[in-house]
């Protein structure tokens, strides 16, 4: 025998095992950070049942259901495992649909959003980890553009008794009820906790900061996208505010209604369609706040958070590819 | 020292080192049979000097190169030749190595002569007894100590930097070292400095190790050195980290500390050069941590180069029989074992034997960017490793793979278990093959 062959039989037999270094992981595992994600939501979830009962109920079910099923479907059509469907990203695509539909949108309807959201917003594209465009946006796009009115009436929680003929969401009441004017802005109180109309998970800001504030401490989401989002929005609209009081809402009102707090700290921060460079991140965040805050302003909608993630969700590669931060040890680049 | 001195990046991960700080150096009591790899450094292999059969001392020469990258090597006991035949090498791969029977009775070599005043030698006398030693970077990378001495005329040196970070988990034997063996290592670090015409010496020393500090600065009377405290963080100790975290100079991309008037060795290193210069004592020893979960008793030990894994560990009271991963080197950058019959060689810096990790999933990159937040060299590891997989290597080498140092930082934090430093080394081989090619 050859001592090199040897030398390999010693290899073989030894009860060592072999692998490349690092031999040391951090705890933290892609499932894990899905389900702290769902985790973080749970007490936005439990606002819009304690707001909207049932509707909640039934239409937070129907999504996951859907999203769960699509996502079964494909891998099984794709031959991959089937244990990929509950790694928790589907389950967190259904959820954060069910949270941006109107209280009062027919189950069906939820349920076409989410195979829409699974099927052209995630594994057409490959699945997890492949897609541009945060899924559950696509989802809520598609329904938008398919069922316009049931998209945008609205309910008023339980608790409130209103006009249900003139009742809107605050945002809306902004825009197309002249609310300044006539003085009949919602109040920011009201806003953060919620006693206002609106998507199911948009209700109550105060609900969605807790499951924020602990992915922030958690680092689960990066600080930067929310606060590029909130502080271009605050500046934006501050500037028009302090121009113009009686024509332009206050930026505090702008931050708490609507989509604002969902969109800011759980769907721009999707790691997936979000950028991974220092440079990237910025531009991508702070752009997410000036176009909420021209579309809130000057556009024909109340309400700009899902277009203006899912706009930049489409700069994101091109962040990716052209953003590279400065090596260590790089010369600056002369101009 | 109310600045906290550190770089930016890099990670946290558990420091263990409370398994062996305490424990003072013990010299392991040398091996019936030593296996000297005659390429144990960067650079070429040396060529044997003795055969089969030969008596050698202890410190002779036994091997040694023309070439100006490389080093030689010394008999680590004194005794007959048995053999010069391939033994396996920590890296896994056959080596040529000597092998000695010891006679136990440790007869110097006459080669090894004291120097009357090591403070009176020129730097090229110190250069000169440097290179005979056959001292080699002793953090890890045994990159030939005469070498990195030995700037070039076009480039001053203004520091030298003593490193005494030990950033890897677990390892303490450079901690001890320095509460041992500190004016050794001054003394060595004076004549370093001596030898590369610097101004000034910097000691940087991780905040977390006080007393190190502590009984450094005792003997620093008569020596142009400071004493920095860095953050405990890893790689603290990583060379282009370090300078930058001292000196806020950046290396530029592929350059050498040379290129911004510095030098970095190690606290083992500077001892080596101090015993070569003052007693003529060649690297035939060196300072290791044994240690890990699976070691029945941590120490930190002195052992003689050659001396195989087995002899260690049984010293240490043996290995856990579940134990499946026994690492030479730190857990971020050490290279697994696959054998207890390879031998303790000069850049060996410990032993780290850890349990079997359970097997982890590999989920798609989610693109979370922890990678690129935690890069020591700034990079964006998943996207060269994405250029690896593709095949695209003038895109990994322009985004850095050349400048990857394999710390280890992107796969600790990969949440979805993505090998990459596995993949970026793989790219680094591979450019490194082209770049031979077209130069050939």
């Amino acid at each position: 025998m050859k001592e090199t062959d040897k030398l390999k039989e010693a290899a073989i037999q030894t009860a060592f095992i072999l692998e490349s270094s690092p031999h040391l992981r951090a705890k933290d595992t892609t499932p894990r950070i899905m389900y702290r994600v769902i985790l973080s939501l749970l007490p936005a979830v439990a606002a819009s049942v304690y707001f909207f009962r049932w509707r909640a109920v039934v239409l937070i079910l129907v999504s996951v259901a859907g999203t769960l099923a699509t996502e079964a479907l494909f891998l099984l059509a794709r031959k991959k495992p089937l244990a990929a469907a509950v790694d928790g990203s589907a389950a967190i695509t259904g959820l954060l649909l069910a949270l941006t539909l109107p209280p009062s949108l027919p189950p069906g309807m939820a349920v076409l959003g989410s195979i829409i959201a699974i099927s052209l917003g995630k594994q057409i594209y490959g699945g997890l980890g492949h897609n541009i465009f945060n899924p559950a946006l696509v989802g809520r796009a598609f329904l938008q553009a398919a069922f316009p009115v049931a998209m945008t009436t609205w309910v008023p929680p339980v608790m409130m008794r209103v006009d249900l003929a003139t009742f809107a969401t605050p945002l809306g009441n902004l825009k197309f009820q002249n609310a300044l004017a006539q003085g009949t802005l919602t109040p920011v109180k009201d806003l953060f906790w919620g006693n206002v109309g609106g998507c199911l998970g948009e209700t109550s800001a105060a609900a969605l900061l807790v499951g924020a504030v602990y992915l922030l401490v958690k680092k689960t989401i990066d600080w930067r996208i929310p606060a590029g989002i909130i502080v271009s929005l605050s500046v934006f609209t501050g500037i028009f505010w302090l121009a113009n009081p009686q024509q332009y809402a206050p930026p505090h009102f702008h931050l708490f209604a609507g989509g604002l707090v969902l969109g800011a700290f759980f769907m721009a921060t999707d790691m997936v369609t979000s950028p991974i460079t220092p440079a990237g991140i910025w531009i991508y965040s702070v752009g997410i706040g000036l176009i909420i805050g021209v579309i809130r302003l000057f556009g024909g909608l109340p309400e700009g958070v899902m277009y203006s993630i899912l706009l930049m969700n489409t700069f994101v590669p091109l962040f990716n590819l052209y953003l590279r931060p400065r090596i260590l040890g790089e010369r600056r680049r002369k101009r | 020292m109310t600045k906290k001195y550190s770089f930016p990046r890099g990670i946290h991960p558990p420091e263990n080192k409370h398994l062996t700080e305490a424990s003072p150096l013990e010299f392991l009591p040398p091996p019936e049979k030593v296996f000297i790899p005659l390429h144990q450094h960067f650079g070429a292999p040396a060529a044997p000097l003795v055969k089969k059969g030969d008596e050698v001392l202890l410190g002779q020469k036994i091997g040694e190169s023309k070439a100006l990258f490389s080093a030689p090597v010394h008999a680590s006991v004194s005794g007959k030749v048995l053999s010069v035949e391939d033994v396996i090498h920590p890296n896994g791969y056959p080596v040529l190595a000597v092998v000695i029977s010891n006679d136990g009775q440790d007869r110097l070599s006459p080669e090894v002569r004291e120097t009357d005043d090591p403070f009176a030698l020129s730097p090229e006398e110190i250069k000169q007894k440097v290179k005979e030693a056959g001292v080699v970077g002793l953090g890890g990378a045994a990159f030939p100590t005469a070498v990195k001495l030995s700037p070039p005329k076009d480039k001053p040196i203004d520091t030298l930097v003593i490193n005494g970070c030990e950033c890897e988990p677990f390892l303490t034997a450079d901690h001890r070292l320095m509460l041992e063996f500190p004016e050794a290592i001054i003394k060595g670090a004076e004549l370093a400095r001596r030898a590369v015409g610097a101004t000034r010496i910097i000691f940087g020393v991780e905040d977390k190790k006080p007393d190190a500090a502590a009984a450094l600065a005792r003997h620093l009377a008569g020596v142009p050195a400071t004493i920095v405290l860095l953050k405990t963080k890893y790689p603290q100790g990583a060379e282009k980290n370090l300078i930058y975290a001292l000196l806020r100079r950046e290396v530029p991309r592929g350059g050498l500390p040379f290129d911004v008037g510095v030098v970095v060795q190690n606290v083992g290193t500077a001892k080596a050069i101090w015993e070569a210069c003052a007693y003529g004592k060649p690297l035939v020893e060196r300072a290791i941590t044994v240690t890990g979960p699976m070691i029945k008793q941590p120490r930190n030990l002195l052992v003689r180069i050659g001396t195989p894994l087995s002899h260690v560990v049984a010293y240490c009271g043996g290995v856990d029989d579940s134990a499946s991963l026994l690492v030479m080197g730190g857990p971020m950058m050490g290279l697994a074992q696959c054998s207890l019959d390879a031998p303790v060689i000069k850049g060996t810096s410990g032993l780290v034997a850890l349990p079997q990790a359970p097997e982890e999933a590999e989920f798609p990159c989610i693109r979370c960017g922890r990678c690129v937040d935690h890069c020591p060299m700034r990079l964006v590891p998943t996207q060269i490793v994405k250029f690896v997989q593709a095949e695209k290597w003038p895109e990994a080498e322009s985004w850095g793979a050349m400048d990857c140092v394999e710390c280890g930082c992107c796969h600790y934090v990969c949440p979805s278990k993505i090998r990459l430093v596995h993949w970026i080394r793989l790219g680094k081989n591979t450019i490194a093959r082209l770049r031979r090619k077209k130069s050939a």
